[in-house]
């Protein structure tokens, strides 16, 4: 006999839960991610269809939108027949475009989920969500509060069901209205299925139900079950489960009907007629559906086949002359058109991008802090520990923050003295701005003329090696260096340069930090990586290895500030005398390129004027960062839409506007494709989740964003919600995300073909990005200079339908008067 | 120097009608505005008020034109200015300015730049009007212009259910108070027979005179007041709207709901001070209200664990403070401490994104773990429950509406039989064989005495009816309609009523009535479905110009001043003899009601998510 199968097996629903809820964590930590990464194992197009069946998603650009784009020019008609006749036939193609140009489509927004709790609406007159969700996102909030409250909830280390059951033992004052839930919950001993019995009834309905419960709030379910799993997300540790959240709300569920019915009313699933279609079975993609991938994909290669025009040519002969200076950054894409400016600034220097903890993973302790920071990229868990040691700038205090002023009678003392004071702040915060003490300010994360430990003594912390040995150090340099090509014709200064960002008025402050280093400032893994790699005993290991930097190369640590375009070096004085001469010289170098580059940025702010002299403009650019009413310090990763693995010589001639992830690589050095795989394992990941999440969140800012940042409330120091009592807002604010184009990320690799494929496949993790295209990929042949553009497991040679590119001598000056994304230019 | 009084209204509402003809897509023409309107009010300020210091600070009344005047009445504007006026004036200049220029740029390509200065301009020059105001007919002017501008801004985002459905609570909760003053203006004309100015009431003697002889109607008017000042400064027991109308863009909530709006209840205890400063009960209700928000709101802030509630809860317990100060009479303290709260919580609220940089730094470096002491169960008891009753905010939320909204909803069901057909056959012809008795053929007697009373009962019913209507927003509509007509039938019955006023009062009603109904006809018909009052619509942005039309025929229906109407329901009051409180409260009652309805029914049909669009839309609650 067949054992019968549950309907429904709590665990696993849980687990499918989790899986569909969005999952950034908190605010401290914000981190980029593929916002659909529930649909990853899908073909892209297969994957958005059904998300936005199921979950009611707005997956791409409206038809009127792109039809907008066409008509700009944005969207080329070459590209889009091309496009058509690849996927439909030839044929087909006068067909297809009276579709995408003129067809009426009517088109209404359906979700799958929801469908069965709407029925409390429909059939009972109650709106259960009104009732229940403020009361619940109170108590959530105030459990996991990290701060914001003066009196803190009452009862500690105890996880959150139980804490809450300890509150209800009080006897006086009850979380419910009515008696049934109250002892369902102190008994304790029902599971998630008898309450489900009690409001559902019917056992088939029940995953339904569930979904459409946390998907009625994904911020809160997302949130918990982000904590859940990992709970070092808080400084102020919690212990919450989805389970807890959903038990809860089922008796608060239970309550309110309770409260209006009595104890005597029917389940849900009796007045249910027709059972709804299930969540995860859809249908088919319709015809609009096809047409709007149709504009996608002519969206996205009028832009790539420029950009492959632009690299196409065989590349330029490399330069010989010896190097002025050598410079590591970041592959980030605000680091590129900075190192464009240097190599124009001094075209003897040569910038390097590599991603942007340079291969050194640690955790960070700054002098007197109570926590470590993880240093490296989010899925690294490191074993090392770095501590910094003899800060000398302290932190500062500003008492408007204190929570006195909230007090009844400290309030009455401070409105009346502080309150004055705050007005003239505000007046000074408006005509004047300046770095405060609520600035997040890249610089001070590390102190520049703080120690640290880099060495390992033998000490050990909390598990945790402090500082690396001498050969935990060479692997790491050495590894660094080769990957990106960096294996000799050393300049005699090399500067790692991390990056950080400084903003005010700004939640999501840590996305604008190094994402390599898990939202934080990269100053310390600059300064650690120069360290090591300045030693003896490193250089020696190194050399046995086959690596050899000759004595008098010197590495400088730096950071750069992205949002007000500064840079800090660290550790100058292990320079001597002539090197410090030509440091003073390159410093100039970076000024310059740092002025320019605030200028090529600022062509998108409102509130600098580009044609300004360039050291007033600059001036501004730095205001602008910290300014208290500026919602937008800078505009970080917008318009991001490459990744570029290759020599610098690739890109060496073409102007990509701030577009490209930068990691350099130089396939003579790896022939089998040992870097490039490490490489493309960090960099799909890293720079594709960039993308997506932008990619998400421009094309639905409500559901997939956090909406306009202008009325968000922090919620518990962890997340923003709108107003009081709204929701959890996950994704990208619209301040960040609205000058994003909405293209899929398209990685350019300089390589042979069947090494890149051989490559790829060996991760599945990685080659699931690629084979499913959720982000391109396209391999340049060094020799013959061809394109092959990957598809359906295999290479295909491309043809750029561009014939020339627009040619501009002077790129700093033209961008002057454009608002918009530069195209593809060559430069020389 | 008086009529320099009048620059600080005019350059607003120059301002305010030259920001409604620029084109949305104006930035920067649009800020300028803005800018220049509010600047050339503060720098205006700051000489006329060094001038009027210098001058040793006498108090100017400037009487203005009569707007409407029949015999035993007349509604005139008239304006005051003393100390109270000019701290509010440059306080409220101050913040607008500073607030104007951040909102430039924060509110930068931002949809509804346009629309965010309109409305904060109109909301200027509210609180201008009102704090400038010299009697309370021209109070109650800028009263309303703050009760509807603020909706507006709560509602900001208006395709989103929250912040809509937040609106609707803190506009009903503005109407509650409206009452105070509605009651308070009729029964203070029957106390001086005539619109008395703020300037009379400093003159002891008379005051003192005559509230001698009629010390219960003083009590009363000041009550009236002190609800009316409660209900706009979010005191107890209306303190709960305060948090919820953080939903707008966060420099409007921050100068706002953190500092002008929410003191001008006290404003309007400072300003009628002299009436009341001779009656102890009103101290110690004042006293009372001004302890047990202090209390709740800062205990309730307490345990806040979201930025915006916590200081509006602090906010609020501050200015139940300041209650007290008024009632004791400190009043130069409470000014003070009006201009700094107001000062200190439009700070924090500005930079309150920026708590999450400074409090996460904090506890990096500061945190340490929670001590653990033992404490007797009993204490333990009592902490879990205040703190679970502080979560719950005290159940202030639920108070005003399970005393006030629960019983009129209760009514649903016993009004039911109210049809479109129904009011069309039965009410429309009981109404003009009323207009026939009441002015033709005179009725007498016994029936004379009842039937007001019952003409406002069945006005009261109609209004309640039309705010608990779920399906007909016509049927809601023509309710509301009617409803004005039993009025005036009523005050008819009861006091000789002209045909002129009957004509001033119900000539914006009829116009009223036909524009919005044409408006609602019109989009039922584009709609192809239903536009019933069960669910939001969200239809604003498909027929953005019916909705203005709608809002304004909404606005006149409501007596709004934009159309006659307003004098007439001043009009109707004064009507109401001063022994006929059950009249007084039934046709107050009804003209509360009936604006609380006609914003439903605007918010229900033209804003919240449009299900029906392929527009992004935002989840129900976030």
């Amino acid at each position: 006999m067949e054992s019968i199968k549950d309907l429904f097996d709590e665990h696993d629903v849980l687990h499918k839960l989790k899986h569909y809820l969005p999952a950034q964590a908190s605010l401290k930590d914000f981190v980029h991610h593929n916002t659909l990464h529930a649909f990853q194992h899908l073909k892209f197009h297969e994957a958005l269809h059904q998300a936005s069946q199921i979950f009611g998603y707005k997956t791409y650009l409206s038809l009127a939108e792109f039809r907008a784009l066409f008509q700009e020019g944005k969207i080329r008609e070459d590209v889009l027949d091309n496009v058509i006749q690849e996927k439909k036939g030839e044929s087909e193609l006068s067909v297809w475009k009276e579709r995408l140009l003129q067809h009426n489509y009517s088109a209404t927004a359906t979700s799958r989920v929801g469908r069965l709790r709407v029925f409390w609406k429909e059939k009972y007159k109650i709106n259960l969500d009104k009732i229940v969700h403020p009361f619940l996102f109170k108590l959530l909030s105030a459990y996991l509060d990290q701060g914001i409250s003066i009196w803190a909830f009452p009862v500690d280390n105890k996880d959150f069901l139980n804490s809450i059951r300890e509150m209800e033992q009080n006897e006086l004052i009850s979380i419910f209205k009515t008696s049934r839930p109250r002892k369902l919950l102190m008994e304790g001993q029902c599971s998630l299925k008898s309450l489900l019995k009690i409001l559902v009834g019917d056992e088939e309905l029940f995953e339904q139900y569930l979904f459409d419960q946390q998907f009625s709030h994904p911020g809160w379910a997302g949130m918990v079950s982000v904590i859940e799993h990992q709970p070092e997300t808080l400084l102020d540790r919690r212990t919450i489960t989805l389970h807890d959240l959903i038990y809860l709300e089922l008796l608060l569920e239970i309550d309110a009907l309770d409260h209006k019915f009595g104890q005597e009313w029917e389940p849900i699933g009796s007045k249910v007629a027709a059972f709804p279609d299930p969540l995860f079975q859809v249908g088919a993609i319709n015809e609009l559906e096809e047409v709007l991938i149709l504009w996608q994909e002519a969206f996205e290669w009028s832009y790539y086949d420029d950009v492959l025009k632009g690299v196409s040519p065989s590349p330029a002969s490399e330069n010989d002359q010896k190097k002025s200076f050598q410079a590591l950054f970041c592959i980030d894409d605000r680091e590129y058109s900075l190192r464009r400016y240097i190599e124009s600034v001094d075209n003897q220097s040569d910038t390097f991008g590599t991603p942007g903890f340079f291969g050194v993973e640690f955790f960070f302790q700054p002098e007197h802090s109570k926590f470590y920071t993880k240093a490296c990229p989010a899925p690294v868990t490191p074993k090392y520990l770095i501590r910094e040691e003899a800060r000398r700038n302290s932190r500062q205090k500003d008492p408007h923050y204190t929570k006195r002023s909230h007090l009844p009678f400290q309030g009455w003392l401070i409105t009346q003295t502080l309150g004055f004071w705050s007005a003239l702040k505000l007046f000074l915060n408006i005509f004047k701005p300046s770095i405060s003490p609520a600035t997040s300010y890249s610089f001070q994360h590390m102190d520049k003329h703080s120690r640290l430990s880099i060495e390992n003594e033998g000490e050990q912390v909390d598990g945790m090696q402090v500082g690396f040995t001498v050969e935990e150090m060479a692997e790491r340099v050495g590894n660094t260096l080769r990957s990106i090509g960096l294996v000799k014709d050393f300049a005699p200064l090399i500067y790692v340069v991390g990056h950080g960002a400084s903003s005010v008025n700004n939640t999501h402050y840590a996305g604008y930090d190094c994402g390599a280093c898990c939202g934080r400032p990269g100053a310390v893994n600059a300064r650690v990586f120069s360290y090591m790699a300045n030693l003896t005993a490193v250089r020696e290991q190194l050399r046995k290895d086959g690596l050899d930097i000759p004595e008098d190369v010197v590495f400088v640590g730096a950071m750069h500030d992205t949002t007000r375009d500064e840079i800090e070096f660290y550790d100058e004085e292990v320079l001597t005398s002539s090197q410090e001469v030509s440091h003073q010289h390159n410093q100039v170098v970076f000024e310059k390129a740092l002025a320019l580059n605030a200028k090529e940025r600022s062509r998108r702010f409102d509130t600098v004027n580009t044609q300004k002299q360039l050291a007033k403009l600059h001036k501004d650019v730095k205001r602008r960062s910290v300014s208290l009413f500026e919602p937008r310090p800078e505009l970080n990763h917008a318009t991001n839409s490459l990744c570029i693995v290759g020599r610098g010589s690739l890109t060496k001639n073409v102007f990509l506007d701030r577009r490209p992830f930068m990691n350099s690589y130089d396939y003579r050095i790896d022939p089998e494709g040992k870097y490039l795989l490490t490489i493309l394992n960090a960099a799909a990941p890293v720079c594709g989740g960039i993308n997506l999440e932008y990619y998400f969140s421009r094309v639905d800012n409500e559901k997939l964003g956090a909406g306009t940042k202008l009325p968000h409330n922090v919620i518990g120091l962890f997340a923003v919600a709108n107003g009081v009592d709204g929701d959890l807002r996950p994704g990208l604010p619209s301040q960040m995300i609205e000058v994003h184009d909405p293209i899929r990320l398209m990685f350019v690799v300089e390589h042979y073909p069947d090494v890149v494929l051989k490559t790829i496949q060996a991760n599945p993790a990685t080659y699931e990005w690629f084979i499913n295209e959720w982000v391109y990929l396209v391999v340049k042949d060094p020799e013959t200079g061809q394109i092959y553009k990957f598809f359906n497991g295999e290479f295909k040679v491309y043809q750029t339908l561009r014939s020339t590119l627009q040619k501009v001598s002077d790129v700093n000056t033209y961008i002057e008067n454009y608002l918009d994304n530069i195209p593809v230019l060559i430069t020389d | 120097m008086e009529s320099f009084v009048h620059l600080f209204l005019m350059i607003p509402l120059v301002g305010f009608i030259i920001s409604l003809f620029i084109p949305g897509k104006r930035e920067s023409v649009i800020s300028n505005v803005a800018f220049t309107t509010v600047g050339a009010t503060l720098l205006g300020g700051m000489i006329f008020i060094s001038i009027w210091v210098l001058r040793l600070m006498p108090m100017l009344n400037v009487r203005d034109i009569s707007l409407y005047t029949a015999p035993g009445y007349d509604f005139f504007l008239d304006f005051y200015f003393d100390k109270v006026s000019a701290v509010y004036l440059m306080v409220g200049a101050v913040l607008t300015f500073l607030v104007t220029i951040y909102s430039r740029y924060y509110l930068h390509r931002e949809s509804g730049y346009k629309r965010f200065f309109n409305t904060v301009l109109f909301f200027y020059l509210g609180f201008n009007v009102t704090v400038l105001a010299g009697n309370f007919e021209t109070l109650f002017i800028g009263w309303e212009i703050l009760g509807l501008s603020s909706f507006l801004l709560i509602a900001f985002y208006r395709k989103r259910y929250l912040p809509v459905k937040n609106a609707l609570k803190v506009f009903a909760i503005y109407r509650i108070g409206d009452v105070g003053i509605l009651l308070a203006m009729w029964m203070s004309h029957h106390l001086w027979h005539e619109n008395v100015t703020f300037m009379k009431l400093n003159n002891y003697e008379l005051v003192h005179e005559v509230l001698q002889s009629h010390s219960a109607i003083g009590i009363f008017i000041s009550v009236m007041i002190v609800i009316a000042a409660a209900a706009k400064s979010a005191q107890f027991p209306f303190s709960a709207w305060l948090p919820r109308a953080m939903e707008g863009p966060t420099p409007s909530s921050a100068i706002f709901y953190g500092s002008l709006s929410v003191h001008i209840g006290a404003f309007l205890l400072l300003r009628t001070f002299p009436f009341w400063e001779h009656q102890p009960v009103v101290h110690w209700f004042i006293v009372a209200i001004g302890v047990i928000t202090a209390v709740l709101g800062s205990i309730i802030a307490r345990v806040q664990p979201t930025v915006k509630s916590q200081i509006a809860y602090a906010s609020m317990a501050q200015i139940g403070i300041i209650f007290i100060e008024i009632a004791a009479g400190w009043h130069t303290l409470a000014l003070i401490h009006f201009a700094g709260n107001s000062f200190l919580r439009t700070y924090q609220l500005l930079t309150s994104p920026s708590v999450v940089t400074y409090l996460i730094r904090e506890q990096f470096y500061d945190f340490t773990p929670r001590r653990k002491y033992h404490e007797n169960a009993f204490m333990k008891r009592l902490k879990y429950a205040v703190y679970l009753l502080s979560i719950k905010e005290w159940h202030l939320d639920s108070v005003v509406f399970t005393f006030f909204f629960k019983p009129l909803k209760k009514m649903r069901t016993a009004l039911s039989f109210l049809t479109v057909k129904n009011v069309l056959y039965f009410f429309v012809p009981i109404c003009l064989i009323g207009f026939d008795l009441a002015y033709l053929n005179e009725v007498g007697g016994v029936l004379k005495q009842y039937l007001p009373v019952i003409l406002a009962a069945t006005a009261l019913i109609m209004v309640i009816k039309a705010y608990n209507e779920r399906s007909s927003s016509r049927l809601a509509w023509l309710c509301i309609v009617t409803a004005h007509f039993f009025i005036d039938l009523g005050i008819a019955f009861n006091h000789h009523f002209d045909g002129r006023e009957t004509f001033v009062y119900l000539s914006g009603v009829v116009m009223s009535g036909i524009i919005g109904y044409i408006s609602l006809y019109r989009v039922k018909a584009m709609e192809h479905h239903g536009i019933g009052l069960n669910e939001f619509h969200g239809l604003v942005s498909q027929y953005p110009r019916t909705a203005f039309i709608f809002l304004m025929s909404c606005l006149g229906l409501a007596g709004f001043p934009i159309t006659t109407t307003f004098f007439g329901e001043d009009v109707i009051l004064t009507h109401v003899h001063e022994d006929q409180f059950a009249l007084a409260v039934l046709v107050a009652l009804t003209f509360i009601i009936n604006g609380i309805a006609l914003i439903r029914i605007y918010a229900r049909v033209f804003l919240g998510a449009n299900s029906r669009t392929y527009h992004e839309q935002a989840d129900l609650t976030s």
